[in-house]
């Protein structure tokens, strides 16, 4: 029998959705999403995007607030214990070791691009990235900032890295240490409204730029914004497109994480979740569509022109943008103000990685703050060393990211939609979700968890996989940092597993399970 | 710009600030929780347990 025995909660209503919104916003909303856009109909691409929100978005959102608060009313804060309280059975609790091994591995690899963005903006604050026009200058600057060269390059001496990756690790695990609501909550009711303020200050500097180069005329606001929503609707006909978006929704509202789940299992059985996630996924939307929308195309056009569209994520954050802010008046404050943005929402994400991680380690071994601090920075270190250290080409950044940031979280949100619209029943979820709430969620939501959204998400992954994993698999063969990812991946993974099966012994004995 | 982006930005805009602008004075227009006053028995800690001689 469950013990319902709560360890934490959340010291406020808004504090629990800063938090999760916080989780979802990330480089993906400022850098991923405007490229997405522009590469797949501009304006037209929003039809497919708002369609997979309302479909698959915000539909697994509430399946995963109220699969969370369903566990964490029952005494547990970890998805292992969690999903075995939604289906009985012992392979649940293996299930939910992926929701703790995804936003581990995640981690790892976020963090280095956190102190990337922190890198970034002291070198605004100094002036070191201040080169003019100069497109080359900045591509040699985050080559040798992020050892792209040479395997180990980082740690060659007089890299930035070297000091800012453990401060960002220091800041990260105070703020766990500190626990949900004076760590976690506390840390998002100050970053949120910072970062807003700081995307505002620039979102008014981009659009007031006017056409700085009078030779050019085209490139303009007026021929930024347009560059970025002109629709191409001959696009919508590509399956791609549909793809794209619902892939992108996917990943910015961090659905298949393991996050949401943990963090709503903080809640008490009363406390709403129907609107605490429209809220939340709102919240992300507004940092996406308003902010990320009108902020990075249309900067990058008005200074870079149409080559702006063919940025990669990486390129067009670290690469193309700092050449525009150079080239802006009073750009080094607002690129100092865009990279501090960057870091702060960096910071919001990596912590809620952080958190599963720590609620399994003390649920399932019983250990006090301090010990499951110390393990999960012993495990991370490893990682974070390894992709650091195995930076030419970023291959190893690239092979986590694909296999683990990717496609096996596809793989846990098709597993939460099972767990939530088969195992547990969309009757009872439904039930589940009305419990304190404070809007009504309609029925057919449910129909579309329960039929939809499985379909929709099976026709995504098998096409990204189609399309991407034929390359990995060659990568892998041919690469031996690659193969070495891959082992260190199943290596972790393996490890966790076992630490599972021990976990449920242990809640076998208690009863709890 | 054209003139339909010009209008697929602005509705892409409102919806959103719409949605999270109800959203968030809904939110924040509520009355603050209620505390739980009530304890499951796993939760009292009665000190007779840890050292039963």
């Amino acid at each position: 029998m469950a013990q319902e025995k709560k360890t934490e909660e959340w010291g406020s209503r808004i504090g629990v959705i800063l938090a999760v919104a916080g989780s979802a916003v990330g480089l993906g909303n400022f850098l991923r999403f405007p490229g997405q856009a522009a590469q797949n109909g501009g304006g037209a691409f929003m039809i497919p995007y708002f369609i997979s929100l309302l479909i698959l978005g915000l539909p697994l959102c509430w399946a995963e607030w109220s699969m969370g608060r369903y566990g964490g009313v029952k005494g547990f804060n970890s998805a292992p214990g969690i999903y075995s309280m939604v289906w009985k059975k012992s392979i649940s609790k293996f299930a939910g070791t992926l929701a703790i091994f995804i936003p581990l591995i995640v981690y790892m690899y976020y963090v280095v691009i956190e102190a990337w963005c922190l890198g970034y903006a002291l070198s605004y604050l100094n002036g070191t990235l201040m080169m003019g026009a100069d497109a080359e200058g900045y591509s040699q600057f985050f080559n040798s900032f992020v050892g792209i060269g040479e395997n180990g390059e980082v740690f060659g001496g007089g890299n930035m890295l070297m000091w800012l990756v453990p401060a960002t690790f220091v800041i990260n695990f105070v703020l766990i240490y500190r626990g949900v609501t004076s760590g976690i909550e506390t840390f998002c009711k100050f970053a949120i409204p910072v970062m807003v303020i700081c995307a505002l200050f620039v979102l008014v500097r981009v659009l007031t730029l006017g056409t700085p180069n009078p030779a050019l005329p085209d490139q303009s606001v007026w021929g930024g914004l347009g560059f970025m929503w002109n629709p191409d609707f001959e696009t919508l006909l590509e399956p791609k497109t549909w793809l794209a978006a619902a892939g992108q929704i996917f990943f910015s509202l961090s659905v298949g994480f393991g996050i949401i789940v943990n963090y709503a299992s903080y809640l008490k059985r009363k406390d709403d979740i129907a609107l605490s996630g429209l809220t939340a996924s709102g919240m992300n939307q507004f940092f996406e569509v308003c902010l990320g929308g009108l902020i990075t195309l249309p900067a990058a056009f008005i200074f870079l022109g149409a080559t702006a569209g063919g940025f990669g994520t990486f390129s067009l954050g670290f690469n193309a943008l700092p050449n525009v802010f150079a080239q802006m008046p009073g750009g080094q404050f607002f690129g100092f103000l865009w990279f501090f943005m960057l870091f702060l929402a960096a910071i919001t994400s990596s912590l809620s990685m952080l958190q599963p991680v720590i609620a399994f380690l003390e649920e399932g071994f019983g250990l006090k703050r301090h010990a499951s601090v110390a393990f999960l920075g012993l495990i991370t270190l490893m990682g974070t060393g390894f992709v650091m250290f195995f930076s030419k080409g970023l291959v190893a950044l690239d092979t986590f990211d694909f296999w683990v940031g990717t496609t096996l979280i596809f793989m846990l949100g098709m597993i939460q939609v099972f767990l939530y619209g088969w195992a547990l029943g969309i009757e009872k979820g439904h039930k589940e979700l009305h419990e304190g709430a404070h809007i009504r969620i309609p029925m057919f939501v449910q129909y579309i968890i329960k039929y939809v959204s499985p379909v929709y998400l099976i026709v995504i992954f098998v096409s990204f996989c189609t399309m991407n994993a034929p390359d990995y698999i060659e990568t892998i063969k041919n690469d031996p940092v690659a193969l070495g990812s891959i082992l260190f991946l199943g290596g972790v993974l393996a490890f966790f597993l076992l630490l599972t099966h021990i976990a449920g012994r242990k809640w076998q004995k208690e009863g709890r399970l | 710009m054209t003139t339909i982006g010009f209008f697929i930005m602005i509705i892409s805009i409102t919806s959103v600030l719409t949605l999270v602008s109800f959203a968030l004075f809904k939110v924040l227009s509520l009355p603050p929780n209620e505390t739980e006053s009530l304890h499951g028995q796993p939760d009292i800690d009665t000190g007779d347990l840890k050292d039963p001689d």
